[in-house]
């Protein structure tokens, strides 16, 4: 894959009568302004009053959640796993 | 600690409905076969966009204009939901449209077939929506965090798909000779590849066991199905319609229906490339996203000059 | 009201430009350029819609309302002796459109169609900020909310032409090209017909000479930031509001129409 790929955006809302900002899910932006943009149509249906943040998801730093992943992993922080490129099992044909 | 104590940690928390999340230990082939499900999922979604988007511009009225390029822009947005999903078990949006585009990837059989008639939007959105929220209301307790999550939003936004479609069937269904017809006619083209949405019988899927250990699937092909069967026949009387199956019929005993033997050729025809539209599916797909590389690439080339500059005036 | 026709006009001029042009972008679900933007573009295109119902509803209601004599000409138009929503735009042929030409050029690439929505936009919003004080009391409540909807697209097709001005070579280059096909269609968009005249001057519409000088410095503005040159000359077609079209019209109402013209009389 020669093409670059647009960063990857985590997303929080908070809910106009929301206390705090809830993660939403991620998507793929140019900048922050297209981020909110585009979470903004995705994740709030263009609902107003809401608020939004949007983080670079490799701007996030993650905890490990129980001792398995830091004895595999202990230098990792980031949010995901890395992508990786591998060979998808040949499964069988079926949803 | 051993292999075997991390599969019985992770299993624990499977049978326990305790949500796997991104970075917890899961075994490879969870991560797998994972990945391989939701993205296809979310192919689904993205290809499904198609053969409705292709009545957008000829919807009859501005109502069913506007529901209409709502409900696929709906479809676009649970695509996005999954892609998102995937990529937290590292995979990328762009390996995942790469293996969608080279044919490694699959997508639901039914978006294959083609619309022929503004009936047709009705009879996707009744039995192949309908066929979806039946799979994916049980999804909503899926052991992945990211995938219940994502299946949890999608849920709440595909029950107006459904009505939205029965609701077209059912003005067609009170309307002229011409839109009566066109109803019943739909319906006949569009039943049995909704069948078949459920995939091969219980008995032709030897990985539905491993998947429903993980809870990455909740109830087998048949059962889905055979619900799915048992509601679509009462619904279809509302309609004074007829389902194209001559065998179906109620099974006191049962207290399920009785239906007809599902063609396997032409399913098998359909995922493996030779359906209807399935080269037309794709093509589109494809012209889509190669005609906009360049402006992928500008967007990013305009980030990368704004930051430069940025980063001058602060130095 | 002592110029009904003036106002039905009106109406159902702003009403087909929103149509015609959500319409348009509507041509873009399923294939935009990444899954995000499509999402965008039709979201612009379920405003303008929404923009268009709200003034084919009220242009309806105004029509049902006129008095008997000045009703006739309205007959073709009616679903079942009654003017509609739908009736208006399923059942009125080209020259009886009056959206501007600017909106029913075909998309072409993604330059294009984000350089026609600037341009669109930027006039709708200069238009909806001084229309929601106007005396007529259900344009305003239309265009207040039709406002806010536009500032959105203002702001999104902005950064877009930008993107893609002061973006890569090829991006700047097709952006020229549909600069250079376009511009002849932004002229008309200042120029009153005469229904807009009637309503200026009975303070319901609004004066162009007022909406144009904003335009021109929004797009200035945007311009030096895409590395755009400012067109020297405001040569353009027109015709558009007063039913005088250029051939894409013709199309879009064949295939946006054909059922209703196919199947008469039915409802969906």
């Amino acid at each position: 894959m020669s093409e670059q790929q647009w960063p990857l955006w985590e997303i929080f809302i908070r809910s106009k009568q929301g206390l705090d900002h809830k993660h939403a899910g991620s998507l793929h932006a140019t900048d922050a302004q297209m981020a909110i943009e585009n979470a903004r149509d995705v994740y709030t249906r263009r609902m107003e009053g809401v608020s939004i943040w949007v983080v670079e998801s490799k701007y996030i730093h993650a905890s490990n959640p129980d001792e398995a992943s830091s004895f595999f992993d202990p230098a990792n922080d980031k949010v995901y796993r890395h992508p990786t490129f591998y060979d998808l099992p040949d499964e069988l044909k079926h949803m | 600690m051993s292999l075997q104590e991390f599969e019985k940690i992770f299993q624990d928390k499977v049978d326990n409905d305790i949500r796997i999340e991104p970075k917890d230990w899961m075994p490879d082939a969870y991560r797998k076969t994972l990945i391989r499900q939701i993205s296809q999922h979310a192919h689904s979604e993205i290809v499904g966009m198609l053969p409705e988007s292709n009545w957008i511009t000829r919807a009859p009225t501005l109502k069913r204009k506007a529901t209409l390029i709502a409900k696929v822009q709906d479809e676009a947005g649970h695509g996005l939901y999954l892609y998102s999903a995937a990529e937290t078990m590292g995979i990328t949006r762009d390996e995942m449209i790469g293996q969608l585009h080279s044919g490694k990837a699959k997508y639901s059989s039914i978006f294959n077939y083609p619309t022929l008639t503004w009936a047709d939007m009705g009879a996707i959105g009744w039995l192949v929506d309908g066929a979806a929220i039946m799979n994916q209301v049980p999804l909503c307790r899926a052991s992945y965090g990211p995938y219940a999550r994502a299946m949890v939003r999608i849920c709440k936004e595909e029950s107006f798909h459904q009505r939205q479609g029965f609701e077209i069937l059912l003005v067609l269904s009170r309307g002229s000779q011409a839109q009566r017809r066109m109803c019943q006619d739909a319906i006949d083209r569009w039943w049995w590849p909704s069948v078949m949405m459920f995939g091969p019988n219980d008995d032709a899927s030897p990985h539905t066991a491993q998947s429903m250990q993980w809870k990455i699937k909740r109830f087998t092909n048949d059962e889905l199905r055979q619900r799915f069967v048992d509601i679509c026949a009462e619904q279809v009387k509302l309609l004074g319609m007829t389902l194209p199956d001559p065998d179906m019929v109620w099974n006191k005993e049962k207290q399920h229906y009785d239906f007809g033997a599902i063609d396997w050729e032409e399913f098998r025809q359909v995922i493996n490339g030779n359906g209807p539209c399935n080269k037309e599916r794709m093509a589109a797909r494809v012209k889509a996203h190669e005609d906009g590389a360049w402006v992928r690439e500008a967007a990013l080339a305009h980030a990368k000059k704004r930051k430069q500059r940025e980063s001058k005036a602060v130095a | 009201m002592s110029h009904p026709i003036s106002l039905i006009n009106f109406t159902l001029h702003l009403a087909d430009d929103a149509l015609i042009l959500g319409h348009r972008n509507s041509e873009w679900t399923g294939h935009g350029p990444i899954l995000e933007q499509d999402i965008a573009i039709s979201n612009i295109a379920l405003d303008l819609i929404g923009q268009a119902r709200n003034f084919y509803q009220y242009a309806a209601r105004l029509i049902q309302e006129s008095p008997q004599s000045e009703r006739e000409g309205w007959m073709p138009f009616t679903a079942g002796g009654e003017t509609t929503e739908d009736s208006l735009a399923y059942l009125r042929d080209g020259w009886d459109f009056k959206n501007c030409l600017l909106v029913e050029q075909a998309n072409g690439d993604w330059a294009r169609t984000l350089l026609r929505q600037f341009f669109f936009s930027a006039a709708q919003y200069y238009l909806y900020e001084r229309l929601q004080y106007s005396k007529d009391t259900q344009l305003a409540a239309i265009s207040e909310k039709a406002f806010k909807e536009v500032a959105y697209h203002l702001r999104w097709s902005s950064e877009w032409v930008i993107r893609l001005g002061d973006g890569t070579a090829e991006s700047h280059a097709r952006l020229e090209k549909a600069l250079e096909e376009l511009w002849k269609f932004t002229g008309e968009l200042f120029v009153p017909a005469p229904y807009e005249q009637v309503l200026i001057r009975e303070g319901i519409g609004v004066d162009f000479s007022l909406l144009q000088p904003k335009w021109e410095e929004k797009v200035r503005e945007i311009f030096i930031e895409a590395q755009l040159s400012y067109p020297a000359e405001r040569a353009g077609l027109s015709g558009g509001k007063e039913g005088r079209h250029t051939e894409q019209l013709g199309y879009i109402l064949a295939e946006m129409q054909f059922l209703q013209r196919a199947y008469p009389g039915c409802e969906w």
